[in-house]
């Protein structure tokens, strides 16, 4: 029996824009299991960070409208307040962040910025210095000593995105969120990094919510895929099932927009448009459809039930349009050799 | 880091040689001298051209500039015509220095503990009533002319609520400040306090939008994402990083004293520097004039290193180069 890590349900999220709360996250369902990565995977502006920060607790209280429900360990974190928070945060679940330069305070040391993610929760905490110099070696830093003395400009990009893990992992949490943490990497120093949060991960047991919009890295990494549209899943499936058997339109046509998996003499496809603001999307439609040419307008607005549809038990998929979609074939004479 | 510092010492050297022609020069085109500035229908002009020939106001510019420089360079700044009669320039300006330092030190600490306070406050609750009270009080600040709100401090504290003292009284001009120097320091309070009142509002402003930009950055999420309370993010990590633009103003606000001592010192009759070179200034003693403006263009030079030293123990990113 697999135990329960993560938990949301039902889990909206609405901004205040000049005055007027706009949806981002529209009723999503979501759960991470004790040692499993789950990947969320969808184009920039889907609503993954949003999700990501609602679980850290991090949205503006006074501009954020965060409802639903998410469970970490059984314990409601929805509707904690901020004291409440600060106690849960960076204890039970660690985050890492993109871009590890700006993520890291410029004028503060390396040692002092993870000895303060220990400190800040156990103030008698001796042997802090061991601690780090640990964390640091644990992350694949040899030279732990000199790293915790220099500043963030002296390392380079992938030492400071293995200091942002040396601090999510410093209180040993059960979750860990890392929102796109090689995205801002080179491709070389992004497969170390990769690594490293696997071998971690293993070693640890923790759950894994990996945010990206790199299948590749969802193909190396993850046990189960989140595809995320317009603030709503899409569809869900182990990594297999998402590979091999995809479903909805949005998740093949990512698939098959994927440069990483375009066979040779394939063109490569492009998405047309892109995700919808805010303020212009319709949560009971299947708002990706309007990103279709091919699709007619009756297809395109019809209302979607907000259960997603059971393709089999480790796979379901939002509306009923991935029964009978295909691609139109690309018309030949756009074809410019 | 030495290194830098000891190359911007010598960088001082010509620096120093050019302001001290431009500061003799401007001290030349005066009108009038000390001894002609002194006419009463009684004087005998013959003396004072006597007068004026020991002094060697009547050899052109540059022989006086050579003559004055190296005296200068021996420590003699030359003796008084008119201020205090007689006097090594050096022992005036050596006394009247201790008043403007410690005023010039309070009003620094006093505008620097305003102007963070306040701004902390209203980063911490921005646009509440707090924020927007602070907003107002500091527009206001510095949209009143000096003169009046130097007039209203005056008012206020000296006839109203007379909690400071003020000089003039109790002071004594021709006693060393230091030999009763915490009484006498008493003193320095109410015209400190006006300058830092009147120079919070633009530090103030400045923290106050910086606190606000580095609030939305990236290492403030991470600090959160630790379980930082959000008041300890604002005193470790977000006050040192919006105050860093700031720091460097530190050093020429100390040594920029003597410019606004002498509006201060003036009003409130305080036996400082910037009294001492209104007073030389209507009696054209030009020793003392040019003696307290090399003084002056020093501690501009020396400012600029401070800031440079200040903003390189803040910052490491320019500690390295
Ligand atoms: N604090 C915020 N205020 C207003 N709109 C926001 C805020 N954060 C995110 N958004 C909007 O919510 C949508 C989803 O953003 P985000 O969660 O960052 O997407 P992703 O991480 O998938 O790229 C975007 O349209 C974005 O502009
Ligand atoms: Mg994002």
């Amino acid at each position: 029996m697999k135990e329960k890590l993560l938990d949301a349900k039902d889990v909206s999220v609405a901004f205040k824009i000049a005055g007027e709360y706009q949806t981002a996250l529209h009723k999503v369902n979501l759960s991470i299991n004790r040692g499993e990565v789950l990947a969320l995977v969808g184009e920039s502006g889907s609503g993954k960070s949003t999700f990501a920060m609602s679980v850290m607790g991090l949205h503006n209280p006074e501009q954020t409208q965060v409802t639903g429900s998410i469970k970490l360990n059984d314990n409601e974190l929805i509707g904690l307040t901020e004291r409440q928070f600060d106690k849960y945060r960076g204890v039970s679940v660690g985050m890492i962040f993109q871009d590890p330069l700006s993520s890291l305070n410029p004028l503060m040391k390396i040692g002092d910025q993870i000895a303060e993610a220990i400190t800040v929760h156990d103030k008698q905490s001796k042997e802090v210095k061991n601690r780090v110099q640990q964390l640091l070696l644990d992350v694949g830093i040899v030279d732990a000593k000199r790293v915790s003395q220099q500043y963030p400009h002296e390392l380079s990009g992938g030492m400071r995105q293995r200091v942002m893990i040396a601090i999510a992992l410093a209180n040993e949490p059960d979750l860990i969120i890392a929102d796109e943490p090689t995205t801002a990497l080179d491709a070389t120093i992004q497969a170390q990094i990769l690594d490293l949060i696997k071998e971690i991960q293993l070693k640890k047991n923790a759950g894994i919510l990996l945010i990206t919009h790199d299948l590749g890295v969802v193909a190396e990494m993850a046990d189960s895929v989140n595809v995320m549209y317009a603030g709503q899943i899409v569809e869900q499936a182990s990594v297999e099932e998402l590979f091999n058997n995809p479903k909805h339109p949005y998740t093949r046509s990512l698939l098959r927009a994927d440069p990483s998996d375009v066979n040779p003499g394939e063109d490569l496809y492009a998405i047309p448009g892109t995700v919808p603001a805010l303020n212009d999307m319709d949560h009971s439609k299947d708002l990706f459809l309007q990103r279709v040419p091919w699709l007619n307008d009756e297809v395109v607005n019809a209302p979607v039930s907000e259960e997603l549809q059971k393709v089999n038990a480790q796979h379901y998929v939002r509306g009923n349009v991935w029964k009978t979609f295909e691609f139109e074939e690309p018309v030949n004479n756009e074809e410019q050799v | 880091m030495w290194q830098t510092v000891l190359r911007r010492v010598l960088l001082m050297i010509p620096q120093l040689i050019l302001v001290s022609i431009l500061v003799f020069m401007l001290a030349q085109l005066m009108p009038g001298d000390p001894f002609y500035g002194n006419l009463n229908p009684n004087s005998d002009l013959a003396t004072i051209e006597r007068m004026r020939h020991a002094a060697g106001l009547d050899l052109p510019w540059y022989e006086q500039y050579i003559k004055w420089v190296g005296n200068v360079l021996h420590g003699d700044l030359g003796t008084s015509y008119v201020v205090n009669k007689g006097w090594a320039v050096t022992r005036i300006i050596g006394q009247r220095i201790w008043p403007t330092l410690s005023m010039g030190i309070i009003a620094a600490i006093l505008t620097y503990f305003l102007a963070i306070t306040q701004a902390l406050l209203a980063a911490r609750n921005e646009n509440k009533l707090i924020d927007r009270a602070l907003m107002v009080w500091n527009t206001m600040t510095s949209a009143v002319p000096s003169i009046v709100f130097y007039f209203i401090m005056m008012v206020l504290f000296v006839y109203i609520i007379p909690i400071f003292p003020i000089s003039g009284t109790g002071i004594d001009d021709s006693q060393n400040f230091t030999t009763n120097f915490f009484g006498n320091l008493s003193y320095a309070f109410l015209p400190a306090l006006t300058i830092a009142l009147f120079s919070t509002n633009s530090i103030f402003q400045y923290l106050r939008s910086n606190l606000l930009d580095q609030q939305a950055q990236d290492y403030v999420r991470t600090a959160r994402a630790k379980g930082v309370q959000i008041k300890d993010v604002f005193r470790k990590h977000i006050l040192r990083n919006a105050f860093l633009p700031i720091a460097s103003g530190i050093g020429y606000s100390i040594t920029g004293v003597l410019g606004g001592a002498i509006f201060a010192e003036t009003i409130f009759g305080y036996p400082g520097l910037g009294a001492l070179f209104v007073q030389a200034l209507s009696g054209r003693d030009y020793t003392v004039i040019t003696a307290l403006m090399l003084l002056q263009g020093f501690l501009a030079l020396m400012g600029g290193l401070l800031s440079d030293i200040i903003s390189a123990w803040v910052d490491p990113r320019i500690r390295v180069k």
